[in-house]
């Protein structure tokens, strides 16, 4: 790609779904004709002015939109650097960024009659933001978990039930969130005919990356509008969001990539370090490889077989990343980096107690590289920061840091 | 022409249908994968398909999940399912191999190299699961150039326009998989099947194997009514886990004995039907 020309970011993925060299469609035969039509549905519905007030009337009355553009100030003073703003996902219903576009495609499973829905969730935030769905529109419900983030999450797991979804523990492979995609695709590929599955992440064969990021970018969209009558300048200098599959990322990155004067950051999470194996950094530390329906960075070994991953934050612990994000990185468009599962949870305390906000762990990750950030850019400048989650669901795993067991 | 061709070609003319079980690569490991190759030959094994250990089979049942899992905690690697073929080449010149996985160990060890050794160790033909042909150009053009067949799979929701082009760029045979499903799930409708096969069949001349429930004699019978040959794995496979998990100590020899009066049974009820 030439320097002085950027790509035309809104012409990708091409019509088979590729981000240069990325995403794709890499499924078993049976479920072409299913993605197939998904993705003609979404064309003709993408621009119908009765499906897209139908989600504009959700996102507005159900999940609570737009969320505020907040500034952080004694977070700014603290770290003495560059304005810190939060884009407030976490004050979405349901509490996190996931609900947008599980609303999304709930609109489109309807659209195309499937009375029954299924998920894939790791730390349990896009179960929930389904199930969530699923009961308002009077949906079936089954949602794959794997069995070590069941017992990580437990308050989500008895959320879901709650909401009359199926919460079922997947016990293969490493029994986390790539295992419980694995599932979901088994699913799928049986119920093909009834059964709608709802990505939770910009990853997933073709048009899942695009549709999510579309779904997703009302963030981004948002705080396009939010940013200058706050800010008092048009543009913010840099954007940072943590990336596992990178759906919050990409909500938040996709309106600002044509304006190249806006830094994009996403953090990645480092686990226990890069230098370790127990890390879940795929676009810091990983190969170009095929999973889960798209070509991608992945945590693979020497030989093709993906790697088991780690961090402290479930809905990070996941070996694969979204298409574009891979393609961004090539192109240098956005930058990638890391903090530690440590970095992280000094950034969940420091912000509860600079802020009287309790960010979701995944959220701490973005939120601990403004330690590294802020200051660097240096006072004068602007960073937003996406607060994809609120916290609660954390607590548990937080007390038992601190040695205490309810 | 390709040894599977003219396997084809050969069952053709004695008015045959091929038999081609699966077998995952190093359940429970390469020695006993060896030994039962060589069994299988002898009991009426036509063509062989060899699955190569991948940790996340999206396309698998419990049971070919669990032979994957098996694998590779011997750490069972392409590279060393490609040895093994070698050697089982040293003693069968003519028996086709086929190789039955996902993309990712493929792209990791590079398209051009994995084409170059698999047809140095006397491998015949690929099938790629997660492979659609839209996105399997590059490797199918490597292949073609090495003569190398590329086996798709064509499912009950594929359409006729797709099933033109997936025959276009398949060679060998074309691999119809007879359920919504996945493998080793349940017995399929042999009427669906024989009319969604006799469609293949207009479109195409390239040999039809139907795989995905076939189990037994019976199931073999019925499922290729139209089709040219029958796919069996998940039923094996769960013979090989049934003596992988026997106490106190597995026999392998037994393993061998049972999976090869399986294969001959099907073998039988496919000669006298």
């Amino acid at each position: 790609m030439s320097i002085n020309q950027s790509p035309d970011y809104r012409q990708w993925p091409d019509a088979a779904g590729h981000f240069g060299i990325y995403g794709g469609r890499f499924v078993s035969e049976t479920l072409i004709s299913a993605l197939d039509w998904l993705a003609e549905a979404y064309d003709e519905l993408r621009d119908d002015p009765v499906f897209k007030s139908h989600f504009q009337q959700d996102l507005q009355h159900f999940v609570g939109r737009p969320t505020p553009l907040y500034y952080a100030k004694r977070l700014t003073q603290v770290l003495d650097g560059a304005h810190i703003y939060f884009k407030r996902e976490d004050l979405n219903h349901t509490g996190a960024h996931k609900i947008n576009n599980t609303i999304g495609q709930a609109l489109l499973a309807k659209h195309l009659g499937k009375k029954r829905v299924i998920a894939e969730t790791g730390a349990g935030q896009h179960g929930v933001a389904t199930a969530t769905i699923a009961a308002r529109l009077g949906l079936k419900c089954q949602v794959y978990m794997g069995a070590e983030d069941v017992q990580r999450q437990s308050l989500n797991v008895y959320r879901m039930k709650l909401l009359g979804a199926e919460v079922i523990p997947v016990h293969s492979g490493s029994k986390t969130l790539k295992d419980a995609m694995n599932e979901a695709l088994r699913d799928w590929v049986t119920e093909v005919d009834t059964t709608f599955y709802i990505i939770g992440t910009v990853a997933g064969p073709h048009p899942y990356p695009m549709i999510v990021r579309d779904f997703q970018s009302v963030i981004g969209l948002e705080v396009k509008e939010q940013f200058p009558t706050l800010a008092g300048q048009a543009l913010p200098d840099a954007l940072v969001a943590c990336v596992g599959g990178g759906s919050n990322a990409m909500g938040l990155f996709y309106p600002f990539l044509e304006q190249e004067e806006v830094a994009l950051y996403g953090v990645e999470a480092g686990g226990q370090g890069l230098d370790t194996k127990a890390h879940a950094a795929p676009l810091c530390r990983g190969q170009v490889g095929v999973l889960h329906g798209n070509r991608t960075y992945l945590m693979t070994d020497d030989h093709g077989q993906i790697q088991a991953t780690d961090s402290i934050s479930a809905g990070l612990d996941y070996p694969g990343v979204g298409p574009e994000h891979a393609w961004l990185k090539d192109l240098g468009r956005a930058q990638y980096v890391s903090v530690t599962d440590e970095q992280a949870l000094q950034a969940f305390r420091q912000v509860t107690l600079t802020e009287g906000i309790m960010p979701a762990l995944e959220t701490s990750h973005a939120l601990a590289y403004l330690k590294e950030l802020a200051p660097s850019l240096g006072a004068g400048k602007h960073i937003v920061v996406n607060l994809s989650g609120r916290g609660d669901k954390d607590i548990l795993t937080v007390a038992k840091l601190d040695g205490i067991e309810f | 022409m390709s040894r599977i061709q003219a396997c084809f070609n050969v069952l053709k003319q004695a008015n045959k249908k091929a038999l081609i079980p699966y077998v995952t690569v190093g359940d429970p490991n390469v020695e006993v994968t060896l030994s039962l190759l060589t069994e299988m030959v002898a009991k009426g094994a036509d063509i062989i398909e060899l699955g190569v250990p991948f940790s996340d089979p999206m396309a698998d049942g419990p049971v070919i999940q669990k032979a994957c899992e098996r694998a590779l905690r011997q750490g069972v690697s392409l590279e060393q399912v490609l040895a093994l073929v070698a050697r089982f080449r040293q003693s069968d010149a003519s028996t086709p191999i086929v190789l039955m996985g996902y993309l990712n160990p493929i792209e990791c060890l590079g398209y051009e190299r994995f084409v170059e050794q698999a047809v140095a160790a006397g491998v015949d033909g690929v099938l790629v699961v997660d492979m659609p042909p839209e996105e399997g150009r590059q490797l199918g053009e490597l292949a073609k150039a090495s003569e190398l067949d590329m086996i798709y799979l064509l499912a009950p929701t594929t359409s006729r326009a797709r099933m033109q082009l997936i025959c276009e760029q398949a060679s060998g045979y074309v691999y119809y998989v007879s359920l919504k499903g996945v493998t080793g799930a349940r017995t399929p409708d042999a009427t669906v099947v024989a009319e969604r096969v006799s469609l293949i069949k207009e479109i195409t001349d390239i040999p039809v194997a139907v795989g995905f429930g076939v189990k037994d004699g019976a199931s073999a019978v019925m499922l290729s009514q139209q089709a040219d040959g029958v796919v069996v794995g998940s039923a094996l496979v769960s013979l090989i886990e049934k003596y992988v998990e026997a106490q106190p100590e597995p026999s392998y020899q037994a393993l061998s004995e049972e999976l090869g009066a399986l294969l001959a049974g099907i073998r039988l009820a496919l000669d006298t039907n």
